[in-house]
């Protein structure tokens, strides 16, 4: 409705206060009396301990207690339990070894908790853990993730006997490879996915205050929402009531997937509160970040297509490796499946898929989900695969993709996701028009003129959003005039209190600047919260909104008839106003007598106050795809690639505000350009350091990586949300690398490059041309 | 301990730190004002960008003893005391060139900066002058969209308004 609802470019209702310095983050908060906690993280990456002595540095000036997982353990403090579950195709479950949230008689990542130390100050901390004595014995480590499941790897847990926690399979792999064999053209290609460090710009912190009045602790930590953490925490590891904890979270500066997880400093937070008779605060700095944070992707590929004479897709086999590092985060285990294998095929109709993947233990900080979360993955799988199967039958990768288009919909993938519409030969024909593909060749000749070698390359990618199938939300109507959304969502970054304002905007005419977003607090948030991850929040909590305003005006209807003397039944409501025969009466009038018991029909209670737990039907997900294009410039003196022109075509479905939608395209656009161009997470593979722990060391995106990007939409409409929308912030991460990687080979063309895995430094790129001039190409 | 005394948005302020206390903790710290932000601990990300003597400067790679005297400007002090805000910050909301706001101050501070040193800065260039300032969230887009409309609203007291598909 009209300029503030869906649809229009709003600009957001939380920047006046961001942009003057009035956030309020996690390390903004100062508690009266507060102490100051270190961790003492493992030197090695895989250690037996023999013996931890604090008796030094308890006696440290400063120094409050010190805390080891003898004293956690002692004191009845469960493992940090992995939700995920999963089968191998006979029947063996996951290997789900014990966490807890301090070092227990082994080390196994360099930057794993060992000691917790509680000071007057933090240098008091950081002083004393010095004079913690620990023997430690050394252990052969394994990082690698290519060599994790050889025989003569290192054991990262001696009870598994090796380091496949799972071996998980669609079927047996027979069946596709009989395909194989007949196939009238097949391509193969080895990969690796590279890790990822999320790095949202605020550091890990956490504050944490025990009431030995109430009994209750709190905890104050960036999040991504809803009760998953908190609840973990009372009923799995601490054995209280969930009642008794309540989680904060203030502004947080970015989320990424990675600040959904139950971490071990939190656990330790909220227990030792309650052992404490003053706050605590903890703040890493971004060193510690690097360690503590789950990482995102490391995962090693085989993948194959086999194609009819006709270059259409008969089967595809892909065999994963997946690095979980030392113990099980959530997801880690399972997302090359659940999140990924789900819609393997992604754009294009496979008749037959084989899909393994073994979750890996190795002496590394743990992976979970990041931005994507296993659907950047397989993506970036079809979309070699489409290439390279293009270049097998020496047609275009135009040609080759829409040979193998899914066109008809609903479409089931072999793991049994139904992909509900698309347009995907309308989309990458909107893509090349938009990008000019053209006049291409005019470009690179240009480019060549200048020493430089232009590519452009396709990627289109399809993914699955809304994550978990359930989201509440409530909307309540104030004394004040207020309106309140309780959030079972959390908006880190997203701009939610402006999207949902203009939700309310359109189904109950409200005023956007009387909204007001409640969000991410254990005591107010609704019961069913879950939160915001996996793209979902429009979707979830968007149609939560929806269906809370209906009931808002249904019972709206009733009052407004009772005020009005009219019939409910005969109460009609449009842009904010009730009207019943010749009366009418304002939203804002009945919802303020709502507030007054004389003025409500018998047996009604006010105010308007509604909540909606929405549960999606079956496992009806949304699936934002699109187009993304991407000419690069490589230099082959220096083998430096450089993005000069890039055009994003994306279907997020019905766009609630181009604006915000723009930005969610393209924040996950420079995380899959960083992926593809500066991004990796390297340990040494003899001693399993990260060598990569700083922004000194790890390759950030800068500003200068970017040219301007031309973002576009062709919606189509979901039908498996009452909104239509589709998600956004995560099809960035999808497209981007494909269609960079390919750009730059298409670039090195010449050499006859097949593959350069990423990302593509200057370094990489400058020895694959070496080795390709002296005809040893990739 | 060094007793220390300088001007933080236009007011004096003074203050007994360790010697070792960096600028931006004697900000956020000792003066409570936590609009400037630490991201990292290596002096990359920019996040804690404040005016020093009328130049940007990362708060984070000076002492605050050395700070002693000299003219600070924080994010707290940017927009007009009736909350109109600084043509950089308007411009930056226009443009959508904050996401979860924690790079925010850091960015904004510079792109004061780089307007007031290169007013006719190009794409090119905002990019370039914007290497030592991470941000997540954006891409980048919406910022140096933001820096070059900020920029011309400084010079003529009209900002140009982003235009939107």
């Amino acid at each position: 409705m009209g300029q503030y609802g869906i649809g229009q470019p709003i600009r957001r209702k939380e920047d006046a206060r961001l942009l003057t310095g009035n956030g309020r983050y996690t390390d903004d908060v100062n508690l009266d009396g507060q102490v100051y906690v270190y961790f003492l993280r493992s030197p090695y990456a895989h250690a037996k301990i023999n013996a931890i002595d604090t008796t030094d540095a308890l006696a440290a000036p400063g120094v409050i207690a010190i805390y080891t997982s003898a004293d956690i353990i002692a004191d009845g403090v469960k493992p940090i339990p992995c939700e995920a579950n999963a089968k191998s195709l006979k029947g063996v479950p996951l290997f789900k070894p014990p966490r807890h949230a301090l070092a227990f008689e082994r080390v196994r990542y360099a930057g794993e908790p060992v000691a917790m130390i509680i000071a007057e100050s933090v240098n008091a901390g950081k002083d004393a853990s010095e004079l913690i004595q620990i023997d430690y014995e050394e252990l052969p480590a394994i990082a690698d993730t290519s060599r994790l499941a050889d025989a003569d790897a290192p054991l990262v847990w001696d009870t598994l006997g090796s380091n496949v926690g799972l071996h998980w399979e669609t079927q047996e792999s027979a069946v596709s490879e009989a395909i194989f064999k007949s196939a009238h053209k097949t391509v193969e290609l080895k990969l690796l996915n590279n890790r990822l460090v999320g790095n949202p710009m605020e550091p890990r912190c956490a504050v944490s205050e025990h009431d030995p009045k109430t009994g209750r602790t709190t905890l104050y930590a960036p999040s991504q929402g809803g009760r998953r953490v908190i609840n973990a925490i009372a009923k799995e590891i601490l054995n209280v009531p969930p009642q008794s904890l309540r989680m904060i979270s203030l502004d947080t500066g970015g989320g990424f997937g990675i600040r959904s997880k139950t971490y071990p400093e939190l656990v330790l937070m909220v227990w030792a509160a309650r052992k404490q008779t003053r706050p605590l605060k903890w703040r890493a700095d971004r060193g510690e970040t690097f360690v503590s944070d789950v990482h995102g992707r490391d995962q090693s590929t085989k993948a194959s297509a086999a194609f009819d004479k006709d270059g259409k897709l008969l089967a595809v086999r892909n065999e994963t490796i997946v690095n979980v590092g030392a113990y099980l985060s959530e997801n880690g285990a399972i997302l090359a499946m659940m999140g990924g294998g789900k819609i393997m095929g992604t754009a294009y109709d496979v008749p037959v898929l084989y899909f393994s993947v073994k979750s890996c233990f190795s002496n590394t900080v743990p992976t979970d989900t990041y931005r994507g979360a296993g659907r950047p993955e397989v993506n970036f799988i079809m979309e070699r695969l489409m290439e390279l199967g293009a270049q097998a039958f020496g047609i275009s990768s135009i040609e080759m993709r829409k040979r193998n288009f899914i066109r008809e919909f609903p479409y089931k993938t072999q793991m049994g996701c139904l992909i509900d519409s698309g347009d995907f030969p309308g989309t990458l024909d909107m893509t090349l028009d938009k990008g000019d593909y053209a006049g291409f060749e005019k470009r690179k000749a240009e480019s060549k003129a200048r020493g430089k070698l232009r590519g452009i390359g396709i990627g289109y990618y399809v993914e699955g959003a809304g994550g978990r199938p359930v989201e509440e939300m409530r909307v309540r109507f104030e004394k004040d005039g207020k309106v309140k959304i309780f959030a079972g969502t959390f908006s880190h970054g997203q701009g939610h209190d402006t999207v949902y304002s203009q939700l309310l905007n359109e189904y109950l005419g409200v005023d956007a600047s009387k909204v007001e977003l409640i969000q991410g607090d254990s005591d107010t948030s609704p019961k069913g919260a879950v939160g915001t991850f996996g793209s979902r929040s429009s979707m979830m909590g968007g149609v939560a909104i929806k269906r809370a305003s209906e009931a808002i005006v249904e019972k709206g209807k009733k009052i407004a008839g009772h005020l009005m003397q009219t019939e409910p039944s005969k109460v009609t409501f449009k842009e904010g106003v009730f009207h019943g025969g010749t009366s009418s009466v304002t939203l804002e009038v009945v919802a303020r007598a709502a507030q007054d018991p004389s003025k409500l029909p018998e047996g009604m209670e006010g105010p308007l106050d509604e909540s909606y737990y929405y549960e999606r039907q079956g496992e009806s997900q949304n699936f934002p795809n699109g187009c993304h294009l991407i000419e690069a410039e490589v230099d082959p003196d220096t083998g430096t690639v450089e993005i000069v022109k890039f055009t994003a075509i994306d279907d997020c479905g019905t766009v609630l505000n181009p604006l915000i939608v723009d930005g969610q395209v393209l924040g996950g656009i420079a995380q899959g350009i960083g992926q593809a161009l500066v991004e990796n997470t390297i340990f040494d593979n003899e001693t399993g350091q990260l060598l990569t722990a700083s922004f000194m060391d790890y390759g950030m995106p800068r500003a200068s990586d970017f040219p301007m990007i031309g973002i576009h939409f062709n919606s189509v409409p979901s039908p498996t949300n009452d909104l239509g929308v589709k998600g956004a912030g995560e099809a960035g991460a999808c497209g981007a690398p494909p269609a960079l990687v390919h750009a730059a080979l298409d670039a090195l063309k010449e050499y006859g490059i097949r593959h350069i895995d990423m990302p593509l430094t200057p370094e990489k790129v400058w020895r694959a041309i070496q080795a390709a001039k002296s005809g040893k190409a990739a | 301990m060094a007793k220390i005394s300088m001007t933080v948005n236009g007011k004096t302020v003074s203050g007994d730190v360790e010697p070792r206390t960096l600028l931006v903790q004697f900000i956020r710290e000792h003066l409570g004002m936590t609009g400037t932000h630490v991201g990292c601990d290596t002096s990359q990300c920019g996040a804690c960008n404040v005016h020093y003597n009328g130049e940007a400067v990362k708060s984070c790679t000076i002492l605050a003893v050395q700070a002693d005297g000299s003219d600070v400007v924080t994010i707290e002090g940017l927009a007009k005391p009736d909350g109109t805000l600084h043509p950089m910050q308007a411009a930056f909301r226009e443009y959508h060139g904050l996401q979860c706001g924690y790079c925010t101050p850091g960015m904004v501070m510079v792109a004061v900066d780089i307007a007031r040193r290169l007013p006719c800065a190009d794409e090119a260039t905002v990019r370039e002058e914007l290497y030592g300032n991470i941000c997540r969230c954006t891409g980048y887009q919406g910022i140096v969209e933001a820096v070059m409309a900020g920029s011309e609203a400084m010079q003529t007291g009209v900002l140009p308004l982003k235009d939107h598909h």
